[in-house]
Order: C-alpha cells, then structure tokens, then sequence
C-alpha cells in the first residue's frame, strides 16, 4: 500500500521500478485467493442466508397481515394489529415468564453442576474413562426420548419416581410440572456445560496453583482467585451457547406438558399457534418478537464478553 | 487405573470411586428406565418397577410389524445421512478458505454462522411453514434437508476450521512449490490430513440432525417425511385403551443404541470436537 502511494507521488529515483512488476504479481495471487476464498465459502453462505434471511423477511410481512389458515379470505394487511393481540395477550406474558424462568433456574444449576461434573473429570484419580465417557451420553441421547424416560418416570402407575413419591400426577399442576421440565432439562445439557468448562479448565497452569497452595491458599481460594479468573472466557461462552439454547426450549415441554396448565414456552406457545391454530399471522409475530429477545440476550452476552466473545479476533487468529 | 496420582490413599480412592458412581448414576438412570420399560410384556408394563418382573420382545416385534416405525426409521437415517453428507461438504469449503486463505468478508461469514447458531429456531417455523407449503416442498426430504442443513453449517464451520489450523501450513506451501494450484493443495494435501475433523464433524452434525424436533414436527405431516423422534409422539397403542409406552420404549431405545454406541466409539474425537469451536486455545 505504501509503495503504491511512493510510487505515485515520487516519480524520481530508482526503487519504484522493480517494486512495480512485483506488486502486480503479488495482486494477481492475490486475486486468485480471494475469488478462490469467495467460491468456497459461497455454497455454505448462500444456503445459510437462503434458509434464514428470507424466512425472516417474510415473517416480518406476515406479521402484519390478518393470516389464518382456516380463514383464508379474510386475509388482510392490519399492520401492527397483530402485535397488540399477542403483547395484550396474557398467556403469552405466561409463556415469556415461564421461558425465563426455566433459562434462568436451569442455566444457573447446569453452571454449578457443569462446573462439578468438570472439576470431577479433570482432576478424578480413579475411573477417569469411565467418568467421561458416561457423562457422554445424556449429550448423545435423542432428547424426544430423554423427554419419554421421564414423562413415564412420573407418571402415576408406571412410573418408578411417581411411585416412590407417593403416586401424585406431578405433570399436572404448573409449578411441579415446570420443575420436571426443568430437571429434565438439566440432565440433557449439563454435560455439554461441563465438556466446554474442562475445555477452559484444562488451560489453568498447574504451576500456579501448587504455587498458590505453598503460600498457603485455601482450595476453594485457589479455585475463586485463580481457576475462575482464567477460565472466564470458557464459562462466558457455555454460559452463552446454554443460555440461548434453553431459550428454544421446545422438545422437553412438547413431550412432558405438551403446555397444558400453562407451561408453555415462547416457542411451544407459537408452535401451538401455528400449527395447531393454523394462525400464521399471529406465529409470525411471536417468531419475530422471540427473535428481537433472542437479539437482546445475545447483544447483552457479547457486551459483556467484550474480547472474549467467539469470532471478534478470528481475522486476527485464522 | 490406579496409579495416575502420587498422592494416592485408600480414603481418596474411596472418596473418587463414590463421586464416580454418582455420576455414572445420573448419567445413566434415565436411559437403563427407557430399556427397562421397553422389555416389559404389556401386562407388568403399569407396574411401576424399576426392573421388568417379565422380559418381553413383544414391544419391539409391535413397532417393527408396522410401517408407522419403519417408515419414519426409514426417513431419519435418509434425511439425516443426506443433510449430514452437504452440510460437512459445504462446512468444508468454507472452513478451508476461512482457516488458510484471506479475502474481504472472512469475518462476515464468521459471525453471520455465529448469529445461525444462535438463531430461535422457532422464529423459522412460521415462515418456513408458509414458504415451503408454497414450494411444494412441506412434508417432503427436502423440506426438512434445507433448515438441517443451515444449522449443522455453523457447527461444521466451527469445528472444521479449529481442525484446520492444526495442520502444518509448509506442507500446503511444498505442495505450491512444486506447482499446485491452491485447488489442488486442498485437494490432494490438505484433505487427508484433515479426514479426522471431517469424520468427527461428519458425527456432530449427524447427532444434530438425529435429534431435531421443533422442525421435523411442523414440516412434515404424514408418514411420508416424518421422522422418528415425532413418529414417536403420535404413537398410539393397538388400541385405545392400550398405554403406547411399551412401543414407545422400544422405538426410543431403538434410535438411541447406535448414537450412543457412536458416543463411546469416538468419546475422544466428539469431546474435541465440541469444544473446539467454543473455546479457544
């Protein structure tokens, strides 16, 4: 670049004249480069924009429009009608409030857990392999039949956990009902929490804190001052990736609850809406208001990640 | 197993060996439940047992004598096998131009799969219902291969490119030296070295694909598409006063052996792999 600049304003002296076919084909590699990098990355990113930019458009316009299947000639352009039914709408302030909730309570468990289950891998003398690999297969288990394994576990009659519990239909009352959902939930995901934290744990020298320990410091000291300092990038991340993921929570709910007793979720609520109520004009709104939350959640994430956040210094790294 | 520590007491080994069965406990509780109630015989199936009092293939020889399982067992390894196949091809491509080469848009690309990762799905439904309804392709391979495949790009992305840059540059450049072009260093060089973060991605994003609900529920609506996880939700007992839970064990345990198999088979490979993209070394 700064050659370029010399060799236009300076036309006297020797230098710019080998520097010139140099340049060129430096450029010509470079072109090359760049149209090979375009060529490769375009099927993926064309398909990724294709099945998510669009749809997300057109939500927006179905949004607006009275759109019920079961009405079809009452289609009809009412702007942000739409969005003052489902705002006004107390079940899905339920549905908004029951999704927070089961993000926040399930998170903050998986956090402390996944951190346990973790440290346990990590530093376990014994039955190491045996510990990591079991830990393995909530993560690869099907979720509709996690979701199964539990719906019959509470259930009066057949199931073992209803049985030793007294035989009470926990699954229909909202609050019992919620807390199923929500350890069924941690169960899935906690070890996907605790891989990602190893991941951070394995990059805490242990030098460091055999040398804290000789100055005396405690282990849960070692573990708050040292260990948590350092993994922070990785506990910032799991937090994120399970954050945003327990937002969709979609498959848990549809098998345990189906959403009765008002326990839907923010997406069971639109998938009842749209496919049960065929109403597309109301599931497109609560498509795009859960995208703006999901927005918020993730702006506020990378705010506070600042550096951390995966993919701000990939151009630097890559 | 012993002797990995120094420090190593009989009251420590005690202390790690209890941790250990608690983990491997939770961990496995709710899936030997789902075995165990799947072996039932239909009369001790509302026991309520831990362990079946009679063992029974009955519930299996139900779900394998209709087309309502075989069918949807039919459509999940098809549509997973053919969304898992492109999304790894087109993951590839575009992991190799972000890890080696350098053009404007790199970072574009990067953040736009990170915002598809964490995209609400649901957010999807609606407008993929009407488009796809409109297209021709609701309830049909496609219809369900398409989103697939968009979701499964960030992961493969992700775990593809922390693959390739562990693979030494100078072999890249040799292969320039001696006169290939960069389509051919990718194709000759680079391609088998990376075959492990391949396979690895290939099976993460096979699990994914395996897994997903929220889409194959409101795409499909008939045995055409329909894939396991939602046949399993409409399972109904042979009639009406049967409790479906036995076929519904048998058919859960059935799609879940062989992911689970996979798991143990490639622990070390899907634990890198997972964590490769996330965080960074």
């Amino acid at each position: 670049m700064s050659q370029t600049t010399t060799q236009d304003t300076a036309t006297t002296g020797a230098s710019p004249a080998p520097a010139a076919p140099k340049k060129k084909v430096l450029s010509e590699g470079k072109r090359a480069e760049r149209r090979l990098g375009w060529l490769l990355c375009a099927p993926a990113a064309l398909t990724m924009v294709a099945v998510t930019g669009w749809p997300i458009l057109y939500s927006l316009l179905l949004s607006m429009q009275r759109f019920d299947l079961k009405f079809p000639d009452r289609t009809e352009w009412i702007w942000f009608d739409n969005y003052i039914t489902v705002l006004s709408s107390p079940y899905w302030w339920n549905a908004v409030w029951v999704t927070v909730l089961l993000t926040v309570v399930t998170v903050a468990v998986e956090l402390v857990l996944g951190m346990s289950l973790a440290l346990i891998m990590h530093r376990a003398l014994v039955g190491r392999g045996i510990v990591r690999t079991t830990t393995l297969i909530p993560y690869g288990i099907v979720t509709v039949v996690a979701a199964f394994s539990w719906r019959f576990a509470w259930t009066p009659g057949t199931g073992y956990l209803a049985e030793a519990l007294g035989g009470d239909p926990v699954l229909t009352e909202k609050i019992p009902a919620l807390m199923v959902v929500g350890l069924a939930e941690i169960w899935k995901t906690t070890p996907f929490m605790a891989l990602l934290l190893m991941a951070g744990l394995a990059l805490v020298p242990d030098d460091l804190l055999k040398a804290a320990a000789m100055d005396g410091a405690s282990g849960w000291q070692r573990f708050i001052k040292i260990t948590v300092p350092i993994m922070k990038p990785a506990i910032l991340v799991a937090l994120l990736f399970r954050t945003l993921d327990a937002f969709r929570i979609f498959d848990n709910l549809f098998v345990l609850t189906a959403g009765s007793q008002g326990t839907s979720s923010v997406s069971m609520l639109t998938y009842n809406n749209l496919i049960k109520g065929l109403n597309l004009g109301i599931g497109s709104t609560m498509s795009v208001l859960i995208f703006i939350m999901v927005a918020i959640i993730a702006f506020v994430f990378i705010k506070l990640f600042g550096t951390a956040a995966p993919g701000s210094d990939d151009g630097g790294k890559r | 197993m012993a002797g990995i520590g120094g420090a190593e007491t009989p009251a420590k080994k005690w202390g790690w060996g209890v941790l250990n069965t608690v983990v491997v406990i939770y961990a496995l509780v709710p899936v030997l439940w789902i075995v165990s109630l799947s072996f039932k015989s239909s009369e001790t199936l509302a026991d309520g047992n831990f362990i079946p009092r009679e063992w029974s293939l009955e519930n299996y020889q139900n779900i394998f004598s209709t087309s309502e399982f075989t069918r949807a067992l039919f459509n999940s390894i098809g549509i997973a096998i053919i969304a898992t196949a492109i999304a790894v091809v087109f993951g590839t491509m575009a992991a190799y131009a972000i890890a080696r080469l350098d053009f404007p848009g790199k970072n574009l690309l990067v953040g736009v799969s990170l915002l598809i990762a964490m995209f609400p799905q649901v957010s999807l439904v609606s407008p993929l219902f009407e488009i796809e309804r409109s297209l021709g392709l609701f309830d049909t391979w496609p219809g369900l291969i398409l989103p697939y495949i968009t979701f499964a790009l960030p992961l493969a992305i992700y775990t593809l490119s922390a693959f390739f840059r562990e693979i030494p540059w100078e072999l890249e450049k040799a292969a320039k030296m001696d006169g290939a072009t960069p389509g051919q260093a990718f194709r000759r060089v680079i391609a088998p070295l990376a075959a492990p973060g391949v396979f690895t991605t290939a099976i993460l994003v096979f699990i994914f694909c395996w897994n997903d609900f929220l889409f194959a529920i409101s795409l499909t609506s008939t045995e055409q598409s329909r894939t396991v996880p939602v046949a399993l939700s409409f399972f109904t007992g042979s009639s009406q006063f049967e409790d479906p839970a036995g076929s519904i064990a048998a058919a859960a345990v059935v799609i879940t052996i062989p992911i689970i198999l996979f798991v143990l088979f490639f622990q070390r490979r899907i634990v890198a792999g997972l964590t490769s993209g996330a965080v960074k070394g």
